[in-house]
């Protein structure tokens, strides 16, 4: 198989995951849509382990390395919008703008 | 190998498509299960390019746990749930379409002018291997990576606690 | 023996002299310190106790002994020697000063610091309590650096700056008491008819210094000595135009018109500037270019000989005339300095000299005593004085022996000097000027008796109490008068004639006539002539009435009137020379300055303004100023649209960031 269609998808994956950052108005729809960038970037990652088909698993490695990563990010990110909600009673994104000029 | 190409072909679309669904629907409850089937699909295309293990991993971790994690935060943030129109930044629509699409073009374009080879598909990736991978050559990273969760563990639990005295007021 | 050895030096005519050795060396220090003096006596006399006479005291003090120690060398060994110091040149003319210490020098030194120390001793009490003491004694101190200036000079260019510098202090001096515009008139009038005068010597100075292409007077004096040739062309009227100079300083007729006004001064200055020191500036000059006059410039002796009769006949009538004591001994001194000159005329360089030196001393006396008079009875009048002789002693003996010395009856001083000038007028055998010498000693002596005898004789006719004056103004004048007996004894002829050597120690040797023993036909009728007067005016005054009237007794009316007008020279002089100046010119002077230099002044002015406003107002506020104030504001401006930027919300900036990645990937792709 070529590679080119996984790349390819992945590259889709990402910018729907821009797209989804930029759009979605609730907080945890943004951290969902910061999902879908790192799924999309461990495809990338395993495609060319495939790809090289390198000894030492470097590609796979590092996916499972940005898959901890990630489930730590999400734990914290989730934390923080606890608390926003519990400042602001609100979770939409808009709503915290205080940092203005 | 066209079997194969067929398949990861309708792999990709169908994640395509559900990704979509991901940041278009206005039920969040959507969203976060369109994400499961995202990661599903994705725990997939691993196993078609023979990495069963990171395959597992997806869905053992990201599925089993992350997702929950997303369903209780929410509830947590008491998001409407069915249908709720207020979800998307309607204003932001067309421009975020445009770069979106943008960064897609670029990305494509550059992938599918550097790289054009084949998947040297092995008859897998033998788990023990890795393992041994991890724990010799990358151990370093794995222990900082562990200690990275502790932080995570430690600092989630500092943001999201409540202090006593204020506890009739909490909303859990 | 010691006469037949001077006499042996006579035969030769000219003594032998060393160069002075230290004391010559640092002679510049007389000359320099009373600058220096004046100086302190500006910035310091107000704090010291006597007011700043200190200083001058000191320094004067200084100068006398130094030129005493100097005479000393000069009479035992002789010195002549000079010394230059070069200050730079212009073209072909070194600019040089520089200090001569030889016979003529160190007699003109000792001079001014006798009489100099004894007028300042003398000022001290007299102008106590006067307004402006500090910056008096400044002037005096001032002028006596000036007149050191003046004859210690070895070059034409240090001579005419002390020359002008002796006129400046002059007119300090005699404007004193500004406050009255008199004064300062007549210090305005010796200032300018001393400048007419230097027109002529300037001049002189000039043809001088180019035909002989140098200032040294030295040189110019050898040159004359031996015949050069550019000189001789130019001698007579370069011998005319010095001249002219002196007769401005040495006030002679018709340039004398000054020196009665300068009486307005103070007594002291009268004294000092006006008896003994800077009118003889001009005999000085003469004296100085002696081999000069004796060698090139002959016939220019005609002249000054013609001008110095002139000037002793016609002051001493005027003086027969005058009411004030002042002006009789002012002039008197024109008259004396009408023989120096008419000396000098005839070829009698020491006589002269001699003159000058006992004329000096007993002037000086006699015009320290009538102030001593003046400063008793408050006014210069002698209609108002009167038998002083009783209240005011020392100062009656004191003038009385000023008198006789003046009168030229012996033993004093002015015997001998008069006597030799007499005896030389008839050796040259000017026959003619000898007779009017003698009636002007005639007539010198009718004077100086009819002043004494209105001041001194008869019933006080005043209003005051007058007392004698204190001994600080009482013992300048006895120690004047012993110069005043013994001055005449240093040149006797026959037996001692020390002056003659010493005035004749100089590097340029002086051909003269010196008498062997005295000419007893012009002894005999100098000393009638005294003799006469002196009875004459004793008795029209004293003898035949009350001395008051006697001016009735000897009125000849008409020429009376024409010397108490004083020949109608000064009316001549206003309305020929002043006025004209005063309406005409000046009037086309002013409206030229006016209209013309100030209209064009005024007009750069308002240029320069116009365009500083213009400059201010468009470049300034319109262009620099406008372009900070664009700069500034515009900035503001864009920092206010650009905050907006900051929303806070990061989806925006999340937005930003891609785009700006977007947009660079795009320019790496396609550029690169």
């Amino acid at each position: 198989m070529s590679v080119q269609p996984f790349l390819i998808a992945a590259a889709g994956l990402f910018s729907i995951g821009i797209y989804g950052i930029l759009v979605r108005r609730n907080v945890v729809m943004v951290l969902l849509s910061i999902e879908l960038i790192l799924n999309a970037v461990n495809i990338n990652f395993v495609v060319f382990d495939a790809m090289l088909g390198d000894a030492l698993l470097q590609g796979q490695i590092f996916t499972i390395f940005i898959i901890t990563i990630a489930a730590a990010e999400v734990g914290i990110g989730l934390a923080i919008v606890l608390m926003l909600f519990r400042n602001r009673k609100t979770a939409n994104i808009d709503e915290f703008d205080l940092m203005k000029w | 190998m066209e079997a194969l190409d067929i398949i990861s072909y309708f792999l990709l679309l169908s994640l395509l498509l559900v990704a979509a669904k991901v940041v278009t629907t206005s039920n969040v409850i959507h969203a976060a299960i369109s994400l499961v089937f995202t990661l599903a699909i994705t725990a997939g295309t691993f196993l078609l390019l023979s990495a069963e293990f990171v395959a597992l991993v997806i869905v053992l971790v990201y599925i089993g746990a992350v997702i929950v994690l997303f369903l209780f935060g929410i509830m947590i943030t008491r998001a409407p749930l069915g249908q709720n129109a207020e979800l998307d930044n309607d204003k932001n629509k067309g421009l975020a379409l445009a770069v979106s699409l943008s960064i897609f073009g670029i990305f494509s374009y550059v992938m599918l002018n550097t790289f054009d080879s084949q998947i040297n598909t092995t008859s897998g990736t033998s788990t023990e291997l890795l393992g041994e991978i991890l724990l010799s050559r990358f151990v370093f990273p794995f222990e900082v990576v562990s200690f990275v969760l502790l932080a995570a563990l430690i600092g989630g639990i500092t943001i999201a606690r409540q202090d006593n005295a204020l506890i009739d007021e909490n909303q859990i | 023996m010691v006469t037949s050895n001077l006499i042996s030096f006579l035969a030769e005519g000219k003594a032998t002299y060393t160069d002075g050795g230290a004391a010559a060396e640092y002679t510049w220090l007389i000359v320099v310190l009373p600058f220096i003096a004046a100086l302190l006596i500006t910035f310091v006399g107000k704090y010291l106790p006597l007011k700043g006479a200190e200083i001058a005291l000191a320094t004067i003090g200084f100068i006398f002994a130094f030129s005493s120690y100097l005479l000393y060398l000069n009479v035992t060994e002789g010195v002549a020697s000079e010394f230059f110091v070069n200050v730079g040149s212009i073209g072909s003319f070194d600019l040089e000063f520089g200090w001569v210490v030889d016979g003529l020098s160190i007699m003109m030194y000792f001079v001014v610091g006798t009489v100099a120390s004894l007028v300042f001793i003398y000022a001290t009490n007299y102008m106590k309590g006067e307004i402006r003491y500090t910056f008096f004694f400044t002037s005096l101190t001032l002028f006596a650096g000036s007149m050191l200036v003046l004859v210690s000079s070895p070059t034409l260019l240090q001579l005419l700056i002390g020359w002008e510098l002796v006129g400046v202090c002059s007119y300090l001096l005699i404007g004193h008491y500004w406050e009255n515009k008199d004064n300062s008139s007549a210090a305005m009038k010796a200032f300018i008819t001393n400048k007419i005068a230097d027109i002529g010597l300037m001049i002189g100075i000039i043809v001088l210094a180019l035909s002989t292409g140098t200032m040294r007077i030295s040189e110019i004096l050898y040159q004359s000595t031996h015949d050069y040739e550019s000189l001789k062309s130019v001698a007579y009227l370069a011998g005319v135009l010095l001249f002219i100079g002196a007769m401005g300083k040495s006030a002679q007729f018709p340039l004398h018109v000054w020196l009665p006004d300068a009486m307005a001064g103070p007594t002291p200055v009268s004294a000092l500037m006006h008896a003994a020191t800077m009118v003889t500036a001009g005999v000085y000059l003469l004296a100085r270019m002696f081999p000069f006059y004796e060698g090139m410039a002959n016939q220019a002796l005609d002249v000054v000989l013609l001008f110095g009769v002139i000037t002793l006949f016609a002051a001493g009538l005027i003086a027969i005339v005058q009411d004030d004591l002042k002006k009789v001994l002012a002039y008197s001194t024109v008259s004396q300095l009408g023989y120096m000159v008419a000396a000098i005329g005839s070829g009698a360089y020491t006589a002269a000299l001699f003159h000058l030196w006992t004329h000096a001393f007993f002037k000086a006396l006699l015009f320290l005593g009538a102030g001593s008079v003046i400063h008793a009875v408050h006014t210069n009048s002698m209609k108002e004085m009167g038998g002083l002789r009783k209240e005011m002693p020392r100062t009656y003996i004191t003038f009385i022996l000023g008198t006789i010395a003046l009168a030229g009856l012996p033993p004093l001083a002015g015997f001998f000097s008069k006597d030799e000038i007499l005896a030389s007028l008839s050796h040259g055998g000017y026959s003619a000027y000898f007779s009017i010498a003698v009636a002007g000693a005639f007539i010198t002596a009718f004077y100086m008796t009819r002043a004494v005898v209105l001041t001194f004789f008869g019933e006080y006719r005043g209003n005051g109490h007058p007392h004698e004056s204190d001994s600080m103004m009482t013992t300048p004048l006895i120690i004047l008068a012993g110069f005043a007996i013994a001055a005449g004894w240093v040149n006797i002829p026959g037996v001692y004639t020390g002056f003659t050597d010493w005035v004749t120690t100089r590097k340029t040797p002086i051909v003269e006539y010196h008498p062997e023993s005295f000419d007893y036909f012009a002894l005999g009728s100098g000393l009638l002539a005294g003799l006469t007067g002196i009875v004459l005016a004793y008795y029209v005054y004293q003898i035949l009435g009350r001395p008051e009237e006697g001016d009735q007794k000897i009125k000849v009316e008409p020429i009376w009137n024409l010397l108490e007008n004083k020949y109608y020279l000064d009316d001549f002089y206003f309305k020929f020379i002043v006025n004209p100046t005063k309406s005409t010119l000046a009037n086309l002077i002013d409206r030229f300055n006016t209209n013309i230099l100030d209209r064009t002044v005024n007009m750069f002015g308002v240029a320069a303004s116009y365009l500083g406003n213009i400059v201010y107002e468009k470049f300034d506020q319109g262009g620099i100023d406008k372009a900070l104030n664009i700069s500034s504001a515009s900035t503001e401006a864009l920092g206010a649209r650009v905050k907006l930027l900051q929303t806070g919300k990061a989806q925006q900036y999340i937005m930003y960031f891609l785009s700006g990645v977007i947009v660079i990937s795009l320019l790496i792709l396609l550029v690169l």
